[in-house]
């Protein structure tokens, strides 16, 4: 029995190897692998293999860290016990970031396949016909999902998606002329780079507060469309799972004033198989394959936003186009109104090749029971979170008592009772073994907000383990109070100064960058 | 050692409960008394002082004696220094004022204080519109219109806790005002911006790279940069009194006035701190666009702190030429209540009320909800 038999509780701590960083790690001469000189064959054919790149060759070696193999495996391995990631935790914590399990098995085809690794994205099409039919075939099923007419797989992410659609709505807009159109329409609880990232394409923002429903009023809407409007950017269900049941009336009204509808779907967990973006009437949309589609998110990428259209934007979209003429797959640049590009090549393979493999996996029915399990986990959290004291669920009465994939909670009445909040339950949480939980996009709308999403994957045991620590952390703040102010306790680190972590004068995100604040390098 | 100016008005919130809208004037604390009311602000103040209570050995405490300070910081485990005199069971709104010269002069690094507008205001007053240290209310007052309080005891004990350590937290400019209880308790709100305070509140922290941050400078200057880059040629910009109004004023490099309303045309001054009627003859008949920001405690964008613009200028700018500047956050502590119009005009209040594009910074609207109260 390796947790307490009557708590049910971990006795867990973390590793504490305080691991060098790699460029501490060098030793001048010391060596991963020795790189073999090339039989007699190749070097009669291309020489050394390098004096023929005489002009590309650098001056100098770059200064990479010099270590040996052991060395650097012993490296990654203590890193990797030094973090609490998605397969050693129960990775509840990070709502709206739909931590499902990713197979292993996908990793392996997409890391090891050599039809996979050894291409080159510059060889001719003829080449990789593979690959083209993964992501041709991975279209057809996007289309179906969404009920949209074409996709792209080229964004390296949700935002990027985001700003895609965003230039795509620019792109239709000026081709018909229609040059006043400067202004985006979103909410507050969508995705904050529904809002950032039109602006970052030369758009107004406007966005729309939630009233006491949790989302806003049709009439807000209202009042921010004029024939200014460019489109609408949105996330439903947004962020605290309410889904808008309203939301065909708001897309209607777009339309009524000329704008396009632009339906972020990067979360689409609490929906798939079930509804989709077409009958909402949306003209465009966009998936994360890294969230719904299982793909890892791995430290900000690689990541894929799947980006969908109707018919009318087509000509608008990224180049190229994976095309097929019944018998060879191709790339298609023939698209004089294209955007552009938005990401280098086909944009991130692998993880359009893991998420097909899940939904291969999985068949349609599978992906429906992917979000109806989603939504069950998220359901039965939902009422044995609601019983521990201090827990608020902000708006729960009509639309909002029925949550889809996720909630935004809140300790607002912990705060009240005890004094702690959101930040000091969140300190105490590693002590359990579950890495510390996402609060919520700033402004805190919601307040001492935390936002917690059950995927399918979870099991009932791993909620049920879930909701028991955070149903001791509010015992401990009513009655224990000491243990919260000193959490945590099992950790190798105690509290991180975020003073330090804000202060652009100290940080340091490269190792030449810390030397040089360090005063240890000019 | 960190030293605190501890200020408690003991006779604050005492008209509140029994309905008297307001505790100024001996009159009304005699009548306050005989209906039964109880000090309410002794009680809130220990229970913040009690939060403080944790750096009892990093801090000393500057108070006022008896019932003024001394007393509650006794009852929540402190051993205050104890400044002036007064005398006891009869302090007035002078002896406020005595106390924050005397707590200055004491060198203390922070006040804190119990009570309401009134006391918010005696403060003001005492330290004058040049003075950088950091005041913070413990609300218990009757009426809280400014925006210098924590929002509860507790948190406002947390916040003062936090500045003494020197942990992080803003220092924000907030609003001191106070209404005429005289008119108040017949029926007419007549609110006035007396100035700002320095006050500390809690820097929420980040949890994650998902949340950003954003510089609270940044943010004002992009919502003025936002307001002058709308400006049209030959329209008359009446700009109403507030912080986030004089970043904009700043950004057109014109002289401004803090707690008064500026006209602008073409880019240059028209007249600055203007009343009523010199605004009137100013823009009457003119192409009008008035722009205002959120004032107070609880966010009026009219009849608070700016009569001067007052129902008949309104009129001539008309509602589709109101635009009203305020931060996410400002709105986010006031929701879900709308924005409150009170002109004084009910027929004009109503026209009034609706959805508003807020200025929340460059490029970016907020869509809220004005109303009545
Ligand atoms: C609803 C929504 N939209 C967009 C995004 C942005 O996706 P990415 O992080 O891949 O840029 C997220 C991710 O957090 C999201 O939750």
């Amino acid at each position: 029995m390796s947790r307490d038999r009557y708590s049910r509780f971990r006795k867990f701590h973390q590793a504490k190897w305080d691991e060098e960083i790699i460029f501490e790690l060098s030793v001048p001469g010391e060596r991963g692998v020795l790189v073999p000189k090339a039989e007699k064959e190749v070097a009669a054919a291309v020489g050394d293999g390098v004096s023929a790149l005489a002009g590309l060759k650098r001056k100098k070696a770059p200064a990479l860290p010099e270590i040996s193999q052991m060395r650097l495996n012993r490296h990654y391995l203590r890193l990797s016990q030094e973090t609490m990631g998605t397969d050693v935790n129960i990775d509840i914590s990070q709502g709206t970031c739909t931590m499902k399990y990713s197979p292993k098995v996908q990793e392996h085809m997409a890391a090891r396949h050599p039809g996979i690794t050894e291409v080159h994205p510059l060889q001719d099409p003829e080449t990789m016909q593979g690959i083209l039919e993964i992501i041709y075939k991975t279209e057809q099923i996007m289309k179906e999902i969404s009920g949209l007419d074409y996709f792209s797989f080229q964004p390296g992410g949700g935002a990027q998606a985001v700003y895609t659609n965003a230039s795509i709505i620019r792109a239709y807009h000026q081709s018909r002329g229609d040059l006043k159109r400067d202004e985006i329409i979103t909410t507050m609880f969508s995705h904050p780079c529904d809002a950032a990232t039109p602006n970052t394409a030369g758009f107004k923002v406007i966005t729309l507060m939630p009233d006491e429903n949790g989302f806003p009023p049709i009439e807000a809407f209202k009042a921010a469309l004029s024939e200014r409007t460019a489109g609408i950017m949105i996330t439903n269900p947004e962020d605290t799972g309410i889904y808008n049941p309203r939301i065909k009336e708001y897309v209607d009204a777009a339309h009524a004033v000329g704008a396009l509808c632009s339906y972020d779907q990067a979360n689409a967990n609490a929906f798939l198989g079930i509804a989709r973006a077409h009958e909402a009437g949306f003209d465009m949309c966009h998936f994360n394959m890294h969230k719904t589609f299982s793909a890892p998110h791995g430290c900000m990428g690689p990541a894929t936003g799947a980006v969908g259209y109707r018919e009318f934007l087509r000509p608008f979209m990224p180049v190229p186009r994976v095309e097929f003429d019944g018998s060879r797959y191709y790339l298609d640049y023939n698209c004089p109104q294209s955007i552009g590009k938005t990401r280098s090549f086909l944009g991130n393979f692998g993880v359009v090749l893991k998420s097909y493999m899940w939904i291969m996996q999985h068949g349609a029915e599978g992906l429906k029971e992917a979000a109806i399990c989603s939504v069950l986990n998220n359901n039965y959290m939902m009422q044995k979170l609601k019983k521990v004291p201090g827990v608020v669920m902000y708006y729960d009465f009509g639309v909002g008592k029925n949550r889809l994939e996720q909630v935004r909670w809140s300790w607002e009445k912990l705060q009240q009772d005890t004094g702690f909040g959101t930040t000091d339950v969140n300190m105490r949480l590693s002590d359990f073994g579950i890495q510390h939980y996402w609060t919520s996009h700033h402004p805190w709308v919601v307040p001492e907000p935390f936002t917690l999403e059950p995927c399918e994957s979870y099991s009932k045991d791993d909620l049920d383990e879930y909701c028991g620590v955070l149903a001791e952390i509010s015992r401990e703040c009513y009655e224990e109070p000491e243990v919260i102010k000193g959490a945590p306790h099992n950790g190798p680190t105690h509290r991180v100064k975020h003073m330090e972590i804000d202060d652009e004068e100290l940080i340091a995100v490269t190792w030449r960058q810390y030397l040089k604040k360090k005063g240890l390098k000019k | 050692m960190k030293k605190l100016g501890v200020i408690v008005n003991p006779v604050a919130g005492m008209g509140g409960r029994v309905g008297l809208k307001g505790s100024d004037g001996d009159e009304i604390q005699k009548k306050a008394r005989e209906l039964g009311a109880k000090p309410e602000s002794p009680l809130r103040a220990i229970e913040a002082l009690k939060v403080i209570a944790r750096l009892k050995d990093q801090v000393e405490i500057i108070a006022y004696p008896h019932e003024m300070g001394a007393d509650e910081a006794r009852e929540a485990g402190f051993d205050p220094r104890i400044v002036g005199s007064i005398s006891s069971g009869a302090t007035s709104p002078e002896d406020t004022v005595r106390a924050v010269h005397d707590m200055v002069a004491a060198g203390a690094d922070m006040i804190l204080f119990a009570g309401g507008d009134g006391t918010a205001r005696n403060i003001y007053t005492a330290l004058g519109s040049g003075s950088d240290i950091p005041v913070l209310g413990i609300p218990a007052g009757v009426k809280i219109h400014s925006a210098v309080y924590a929002v509860n005891p507790r948190s406002a004990g947390e916040v003062t806790a936090l500045f003494l350590e020197g942990k992080a937290v803003n220092i924000r400019e907030a609003e001191v005002m106070d209404i005429d209880e005289e008119a108040f308790r017949e029926g007419r709100v007549s609110a006035q911006l007396y100035g700002y305070l320095n006050v500390p509140e809690n820097k929420k922290y980040v949890q994650s790279v998902k949340s950003g941050t954003r510089s609270e400078q940044a943010e004002i200057q992009g919502m003025a940069a936002e307001i002058v880059a709308n400006m049209k040629d030959d329209v008359i910009y009446v700009i109403g009194p507030g912080t986030t109004t004089r970043s904009i004023m700043q950004r057109l490099e014109l002289p401004y006035t803090l707690l008064g309303v500026d006209v602008v045309l073409n880019k240059q001054i028209l007249a600055n701190d203007v009343n009523e009627q010199q605004l009137y003859d100013l823009v009457k008949g003119k192409k009008v666009h008035i722009v205002v920001t959120a004032i107070g405690g609880q966010g009026h964008i009219f009849g608070r702190g700016n009569q001067q613009i007052s129902p008949r200028i309104i009129r001539a700018a008309g509602k589709e030429n109101i635009t009203v500047v305020a931060s996410r956050d400002k709105l986010t502590s006031i929701m879900p209540r709308p924005l409150l119009v009170d002109t004084g005009d009910p027929e004009l209040d109503r026209e009034l009320s609706g959805y508003y594009r807020i200025v929340a910074g460059w490029q970016d609207i907020l869509i809220y909800k004005a109303g009545l109260e």
